[in-house]
């Protein structure tokens, strides 16, 4: 366990506490029999950690992920995200959360394939309302970042498994999220690949950005600094690595 | 999602799958296409009928004393059979009128029947043989285009005269001045005074193809049989005068053919309202049915809309649950795909108004129908195109709106 002090129910977490969740439950009800996906979770994740989350399948990580995504809500239990109790709040706002607190990287990289690099950018900035020149603005410098500057009107179909995962990077990042969440984010990807979207991980990790990475691949997850490993829906083990 | 960007969202994915979304706005399409050419046939013929066709055939505060109506649409054999067993109308009738008449009124007899006119060897068939007085012109409204109409002296002398319509001047005396010539009918020579300026079409058929001669002369012999006209034309200064000049030629004529108070008129005096009574009925069948079919064809096109935004709400789930886990709103959503069916119905509404503007202007180029297209059902068009799309639209969007964003996700 990292040495952060304990949590109890009435707590408000510490101010450097990105993450922290507190006896995590999600129960899924398949006709009529319930599936205990997560039993009890808690963790806390500070500023700037690079943590991944190991597990086997079955383990509850991605139920964990999609928790801590605000995509779901949970059974029991509570959410904090940046010092706001998440687990309570309505799906509008969860909307909002989404949109400005968690930056999505996903397996399948989940452009929307009709629209080129640009636009797929600039999704969440439309959804946070900002007027179109921003916008613009906003998405070619993110794309510029992980070096697509000169791909930006290509579709997803146009572009590179690897060129794919970095339009997903830059969007998940566009609207400065507080978490980076990547679901799996090599699992498409060859191993040369693989080692150069690392790398911009590393790199935006250098940055101060939080990462949290849910994989099963071993020399993928040996890249964070802090691995924690599901197992039937606890935390099994919970290391820091030599950086 | 502010709207502006949901519109510009809805058109890109209409410009990408141009196929798809033809055929959902088709149905709305064709529903707008048959709303504005069907309210412009009726507009047109309702504009027509009141304004040409009444005008034309009876004239304004005029009436015509006849045995039996001249126009008819539609009447029982036993009416008709009643009708021809009255008695004519006869010039010592008219005369009676004219002078029984208390008030300023214009009077004309009028006779016509069908026959041929003649010169040098050239035939005109199936013209219109017209025996009248010489106000006949004023009452009607002909205008003397050339020459001149006949005078009250040759009126009532019968003299050989006679005034052509224009298409018939044309057919008869092609790049030669009629006027003074002589033309023959059955026979008998008359000379040519005057040609009436050119009067168009009533419905396809030619109002231009007619003689006028003095209803004295021997063109009588043509339309009646001797003493006899068709009708007594009355023009009066006002509708209210008409009115009282109406009725007391009822009692004018009830009294000339000693009809009893139980006994109904055995003559007719027919205004231009009368004709348009008919009109009027059909017009009201027409505005009731006409709408039901656009309705009609409207449900069909919002089904169809319907039908293709469910599709696509299915097929695009993946698409939603990005957007979703990106931060849009169940409302974002809503008005996404709300946009996008409203869109497509105006796109449908749009390209039926232009097809329908375009189907009512070819109607009225190549056919007798009158047609004129009102502003009023180009609005209409829009607003229920519109409407159908955003109607159709809120079950598919609302149901996208609702997806869970883990198994939108998950879907492939």
């Amino acid at each position: 366990m990292t040495d952060v002090q304990a949590f109890r129910t009435g707590d408000t977490p510490l101010p450097d506490i990105v993450i922290l969740t507190h006896k995590l439950t999600r129960d899924y009800d398949m006709g009529g029999e319930v599936v205990r996906a997560l039993r009890g979770v808690s963790l806390q994740i500070r500023k700037n950690e690079y943590v991944a989350v190991m597990g086997p399948s079955g383990s509850g990580k991605s139920t964990l992920m999609n928790l801590i995504g605000c995509l779901d809500t949970p059974t029991a239990g509570e959410y904090w995200l940046n010092g706001q109790k998440v687990s309570a709040l309505s799906d509008d706002e969860l909307a909002r959360i989404r949109n400005k607190e968690i930056g999505f990287v996903f397996q399948t990289f989940n452009l929307l394939p009709r629209a080129n690099a640009l636009h797929n950018v600039e999704l969440p900035l439309i959804y946070a309302g900002l007027p179109t020149k921003d916008r613009r603005a906003r998405a070619a410098r993110a794309l510029a970042r992980v070096g697509l500057a000169d791909r930006m009107d290509h579709r997803p179909n146009e572009l590179s498994g690897g060129q794919r995962q970095r339009v997903a990077i830059a969007r998940a990042l566009v609207n400065e999220p507080s978490i980076l969440l990547a679901d799996e984010p090599t699992g498409n990807l060859d191993s040369t690949t693989s080692a150069e979207l690392m790398q911009v991980f590393q790199d935006l990790h250098h940055q101060g950005q939080t990462i949290v990475m849910v994989t099963h691949e071993h020399d993928i997850a040996a890249h964070a600094a802090r691995v924690v490993t599901l197992r039937d829906g606890l935390v099994a083990t919970d290391q820091l690595r030599a950086a | 999602m502010p709207f502006l960007e949901a519109v510009r969202l809805a058109l890109q994915t209409i410009r990408a799958q141009k196929l798809k979304s033809g055929f959902s706005a088709i149905g709305v399409f064709i529903g707008v296409t048959f709303l504005i050419g069907a309210w412009s046939i009726v507009n047109g013929m309702n504009r027509y009928m009141t304004d040409k066709f009444a005008g034309t055939l009876v004239g304004v505060n005029t009436f015509h004393l006849r045995r039996r109506p001249n126009v008819n649409f539609n009447v029982e054999d036993s009416v008709w059979r009643a009708w021809r067993r009255r008695p004519r109308i006869k010039f010592a009738d008219a005369d009676a009128v004219t002078q029984g008449l208390r008030m300023p009124v214009v009077t004309a007899w009028y006779s016509e029947d069908r026959g041929s006119v003649e010169y040098n060897g050239k035939v005109a068939k199936d013209i219109t043989l017209e025996g009248a007085t010489e106000r006949y012109f004023d009452i009607m409204n002909l205008k003397i285009a050339d020459g001149r109409a006949f005078t009250p002296q040759e009126s009532k002398a019968g003299t050989t005269v006679v005034v052509l319509g224009y298409d018939l001047a044309q057919k008869l005396f092609p790049g030669v001045n009629p006027i003074g010539r002589t033309v023959r009918i059955h026979g008998i020579p008359y000379r040519v005074i005057g040609v009436v300026e050119r009067q168009g079409n009533l419905l396809g058929i030619s109002l231009d193809k007619f003689v006028v001669a003095p209803a004295l002369s021997p063109i009588q012999r043509e339309v009646n049989p001797p003493g006899v006209v068709d009708a007594l034309i009355v023009k009066a200064n006002s509708e209210l005068e008409m009115r009282d000049a109406m009725d007391q030629t009822e009692a004018i004529m009830r009294s000339r053919r000693h009809l009893r108070p139980r006994q109904d008129d055995n003559f007719v005096m027919e205004t231009s309202e009368g004709v348009l009574d008919f009109w009027k009925k059909l017009s009201r069948i027409l505005y009731v049915v006409g709408p039901g079919l656009v309705g009609v064809a409207l449900v069909v096109g919002g089904i169809v809309i319907m039908n293709i935004m469910l599709m696509a709400v299915a097929e695009r789930t993946r698409e939603i649950g990005i957007r979703k886990s990106l931060g849009a709103r169940r409302r974002d959503i809503l008005r996404q795909f709300l946009a996008e069916s409203a869109a497509l119905a105006t796109v449908g509404a749009t390209l039926g108004i232009g097809t329908g503007i375009a189907l009512s202007l070819l109607l009225k180029v190549a056919t007798p129908l009158p047609a004129a297209v009102s502003p009023f059902s180009i609005l209409l068009g829009v607003v229920v195109g519109g409407g159908v799309g955003i109607v159709a639209g809120v079950y598919p969007a609302s149901r996208a709106s609702r997806l869970d964003p883990i198994a939108a996700l998950r879907q492939e």
